[in-house]
């Protein structure tokens, strides 16, 4: 099977968190939908791995992951803090910062 | 005629993959979002393992699913689990141009790679992995290698993300902590209710209702007995047993009679 | 002729212009505190001018005739790759004579103005003034090239205009002074480009440099050349077109009418032209446009000055007619030049003593100026009536008084060109005789026309003795000049003289002429010495209000240059404050729309940045995959 397949699944997935993350409200859903769209790339990259014949590509993607659990640490904890203040978890809820 | 495993594999946990992907985006409730992910990323580390990457799926299941989406749960809970979104959308456009740009991505991102990769071919990680003797092996000497300052800054970036999030998750106490003898000695404070245990609902040999208040030695009521739902409720739930027994003998003297 | 440097006496030439320029400077940097002798210094300076004047004319005189161009190098101004100016002074007989006019008469008039302006508070300014002018006029006349005589020039312009309004306080002087110095300033265009013409043509703008290789350049040029001098001497001589503005000039003090206005300023133009004497000979069409200017305006101002009831503006009108009376000589080329000079210094000396004479009136009669308020002078102020009786008999060229000996020699000379330029000079000379009887007759002679409150007295010695030195001159200076001078041989070698035979003799044109003057003193003694002068002007024929109006001379300036350079001013104002301001504040308002459209786009909405951030990717994506294809 041509691993090319991988790729399209990728970029499948890869729009639909993208998707996600423009239509959804509640921020801990957007969150998971960068989580999604980051395993789309970890995905692209193990098939590259597979096609380029060097295991570089899981390299990568084991640090993407570790990068990935801590970006969700971080970000989930300022949820929680927004949360606390506005008892509100909507991510349209902070727009302050505007005209 | 042989059929490809690999494949079989792929249409199946791939089809799952997106059916999950979708219920994520698209359900109601955050918990359900929850468990399509959570759907997502096992059928993704079995794809990982037909990619001849058995250490990174087993890292996805352990780490990504078990680690970060408990997390995701948690944090679900203390934020509502029954918190749903309303469908309306309230930015003008969002949703069309939100669809339309995504589609747009899928289109063109597959296309483009596509194109680039018609003829790229399959090495296959048999070699690789067999360079040091298994997959593990082989990333390890990546990792402690060739990728060593990345290995050793995201060790640094996960110290400074555990750090961050007791920083942000700290509270300011506003007010002295209350301490386990100021709130005994306010128990016994005149004026501040019961000191020991609240009553039970009076039972009684006529009437065990739960809805029966105890009576207290002057002879009044004790309305703090009847627990809080029943309370709370109706007030007309509350009977005086007092009251019906004699209404009760009342009556049943005149039917005597 | 050759120019030697300058030894012996004549290295102190420098000092003609240095001593008034130090007096000027002392006085008006001094201020206040040289109230008191101030005056006195500034007549000292212009005197000493005077003694050493005499002095070097002595010595060349003493000189032969080829070697009396003394040249003295004061300082080395502008060397500038192969052009060189230096600040250099060149005595000749030209620059002699005009030097002699200049500070002789000039140190008379500046003793007359020690009684004239006695009662001014500022008269130590117009002393100032009075010798920054003496001083500049003399840079004028001895300067050895173009550039350092433009300086002169300029000089000359400056001093007039801070003297025609040194009454600050009269807005009818601050405007007339404005006036002058910008009709002059005309001039000065003109001055400036046949500067720059020489310099472009040969390569130098020194006097000797550019009359020695005159021959060597294209006649356009010379004509080029000499139309452009001829406006510069137009705006400072006050010739048609540039005349308007030597009437008004009249609202400065006595003394600088007669300075400035009759003997001096005005005569630069004359000089000018009669320095540039090798170009007008090659370029004809030149010297006949200066004829015909010279003509225009012989006849303008004789007919203005006919009709003005102000002493001193029907003087005025006297100056531009006579102004161009030497203008017409110096056109008619080699033939007139020297008689242009002549005239020039007698019309000097007898028109100061005229305006000198209308002071002291005007001090006898309260500062008036109307002579229909005049009448019967004669008794009351003696010296006065005599020395102005010398200086009319010599403006309308009775013999033997000086003005006839000049003023027929040029009419001979217009003669010698042609009927019709003759012809119109001996009308013009009628016509002169006229105006002036007129003048006289109203002032000296008839009935007695004084307001209630006048009492007119003659004037103090240190007035009246400048007065009878210059009717002095008024009437012997025509002979002692021609005769005992030899006035045309002395200037010969700087102009050239030449003579041409003329149908009838000499004496038939001195008759023909006299008939004319005494046929217009007739007309004038009848018109007004025998008939009553009304008190208010009668409104007269068309010619007379015309006049009156200086021949519209104001109307035709204000309708040409005036009101264009008004609306055009406007126009660039509307110009300014619609088109440009319009636009800048329009851009800026565009700038200002379109960035408050532009802010709207953040609203604050992460959704929305996101849903940007992913159109962008699209984007990108689109170019890389166009690109490829």
């Amino acid at each position: 099977m041509d691993p090319v397949y991988y790729i399209y699944l990728a970029t499948v997935l890869f729009s639909i968190g993208a998707v996600g993350v423009l239509v959804r409200r509640n921020a801990i859903i957007v969150f998971m939908s960068v989580e999604l769209m980051l395993n789309a790339a970890n995905l692209v990259f193990v098939a590259f791995a597979r096609m380029n014949g060097n295991l570089d590509g899981q390299t990568v993607a084991f640090f993407v992951m570790v990068v990935a659990a801590a970006e969700v640490v971080v970000g989930l904890a300022i949820i929680v803090q927004v949360f606390r203040t506005r008892q509100s978890a909507s991510i349209d809820e902070p727009n302050l910062l505007k005209y | 005629m042989t059929i490809d495993g690999e494949l079989v594999v792929f249409i199946i946990c791939g089809g799952l993959t997106v059916i999950g992907a979708l219920g994520m985006v698209l359900s109601r409730k955050a918990v359900h979002s929850a468990l399509f992910i959570a759907m997502v990323m096992i059928n993704l580390a079995i794809l990982y393992v037909a990619n001849s990457a058995p250490f990174l799926g087993m890292v996805q299941i352990i780490v990504y699913t078990g680690a970060v989406m408990m997390l995701f749960l948690f944090v679900l809970m203390v934020v509502g689990v029954d918190s749903s979104d309303s469908l309306i959308e309230t930015i003008r456009g969002q949703r069309l141009f939100g669809i339309l740009f995504g589609v747009a991505l899928a289109v063109l991102l597959a296309g483009g790679i596509g194109t680039a990769l018609t003829d790229k071919g399959d090495v296959g990680l048999d070699a690789a992995n067999e360079e040091f003797g298994g997959n593990v092996e082989g990333i390890a000497n990546l990792i402690f290698s060739d990728y060593l300052f990345a290995f050793q800054a995201t060790a640094a970036l996960l110290i400074t993300a555990g750090l961050g999030a007791v920083i942000l998750t700290h509270r300011e106490a506003w007010k002295p902590k209350v301490t386990q003898k100021e709130l005994s000695v306010a128990r016994f404070m005149v004026g501040a209710g019961h000191p020991g245990n609240k009553p039970n609902p009076g039972v009684y040999a006529r009437h065990n209702a739960v809805n029966t208040p105890a009576i207290l030695p002057d002879g009044s009521l004790a309305l703090d007995s009847v627990p809080e739902p029943v309370r709370s409720r109706d007030d007309s739930l509350i009977i005086d047993h007092r009251v019906v027994s004699t209404v009760v003998e009342l009556v049943e003297g005149e039917d005597q009679n | 002729m050759t120019v030697m440097p300058a030894e012996g006496l004549f290295s102190l030439m420098w000092l003609l212009i240095a001593l008034p320029l130090a007096g000027a400077a002392i006085l008006l940097f001094t201020g206040r505190r040289s109230n008191s002798w101030g005056p006195y210094l500034g007549v000292m300076t212009v005197c000493a001018s005077a003694v050493l004047g005499v002095l070097l004319l002595i010595e060349m005189m003493g000189l032969p005739t080829e070697e009396r161009a003394i040249t003295q190098v004061a300082y080395q101004w502008v060397f500038v790759g192969n052009f060189t100016v230096d600040l250099a002074f060149q005595l000749d007989q030209l620059s002699m004579v005009f030097i002699l006019l200049i500070t002789i008469v000039g140190s008379l008039i500046h003793i007359y103005s020690l009684g004239y302006m006695s009662h001014d508070p500022d008269k130590r300014k117009f002393f100032g003034y009075l010798n920054l002018f003496v001083a500049a006029m003399l840079l004028l006349v001895m300067a050895n090239n173009y550039l350092l005589l433009y300086v002169g020039w300029e000089g000359v312009g400056l001093a007039s205009y801070l003297l025609i309004g040194f009454w600050q306080h009269k807005a009818t002087a601050a405007a007339a002074a404005k006036k002058a110095f910008i009709i002059n300033r005309i001039g000065d265009v003109g001055l400036s480009l046949a500067i720059m013409l020489m310099f472009v043509t040969f390569g130098s703008v020194t006097f000797s440099d550019v009359f020695g290789s005159a021959t060597q350049a294209s006649e356009g040029t010379l004509t080029a050349i000499g139309l452009l001098l001829l406006l510069a001497a137009a705006g400072k001589s006050a010739q048609f077109p540039l005349q308007a503005w030597l009437l008004d000039a009249m609202e400065g003090p006595t003394p600088v009418s007669a300075l400035i206005h009759a003997a001096t300023m005005v005569t630069a133009g004359v000089y000018l032209i009669a320095r540039s004497n090798v170009i007008y000979n090659n370029a004809e069409w030149a010297a006949m446009a200066v004829i015909v200017v010279a003509l225009i305006t012989i006849f303008m101002g004789a007919i203005i000055g006919s009709a003005k009831d102000d002493i001193k503006k029907a003087l005025a009108g006297s100056t531009m007619s006579q102004i161009g009376y030497m203008m017409l000589a110096v056109g008619l080329g080699p033939i007139g030049y020297v008689f242009a000079i002549f005239h020039l210094v007698t019309h000097g000396v007898f028109k100061a003593g005229l305006f000198l004479g209308a002071g002291s009136v005007m001090h006898g009669m309260d500062d008036n100026v109307n002579m229909r308020r005049y009448g019967a002078l004669r008794s009351v102020m003696v010296i006065t009536f005599i020395t102005f009786m010398a200086g009319y008999l010599a403006i309308i060229g009775i013999p033997p008084f000086s003005g006839f000996w000049s003023k027929d020699e040029i009419i001979h000379a217009a003669f010698e060109r042609g009927w019709f330029i003759g012809g119109a000079a001996v009308l013009a000379a009628g016509i002169t005789g006229f105006y002036m009887t007129r003048m006289v007759a109203m002032t000296f002679f008839g009935k007695k026309r004084w307001e209630s409150d006048v009492h007119p007295h003659e004037s103090p010695a240190v007035m009246t003795i400048p007065l009878i030195i210059l009717g002095l001159g008024s009437t012997f200076l025509g002979m002692a000049l021609l005769f005992w001078g030899d006035i045309e041989s002395w200037l010969e070698p700087v102009v050239g003289y030449e003579s041409e035979p003329t149908p009838l003799p000499t004496s038939a044109y001195i008759g023909i002429t006299l008939t004319f003057v005494i046929a217009g003193a007739i007309i004038g003694w009848i018109s007004y010495a025998r008939r009553e002068v009304p008190v208010d002007a009668p409104s007269g024929n068309w010619l007379t209000r015309a006049a009156r109006r200086d021949l519209y001379g104001d109307a035709v300036n204000h309708a040409l240059v005036v009101a264009p350079t008004n609306y055009a001013a406007r126009a660039l104002v509307w110009c300014d404050a619609r088109a440009i301001d319009g636009f800048v504040n329009g851009s800026a308002a565009v700038v200002g729309g379109l960035s408050g459209r532009l802010r709207r786009t953040q609203s604050g909405f992460i959704r929305s940045y996101a849903l940007s951030m992913v159109g962008g990717a699209v984007l990108v994506l689109l170019a890389l995959l166009l690109v490829r294809i």
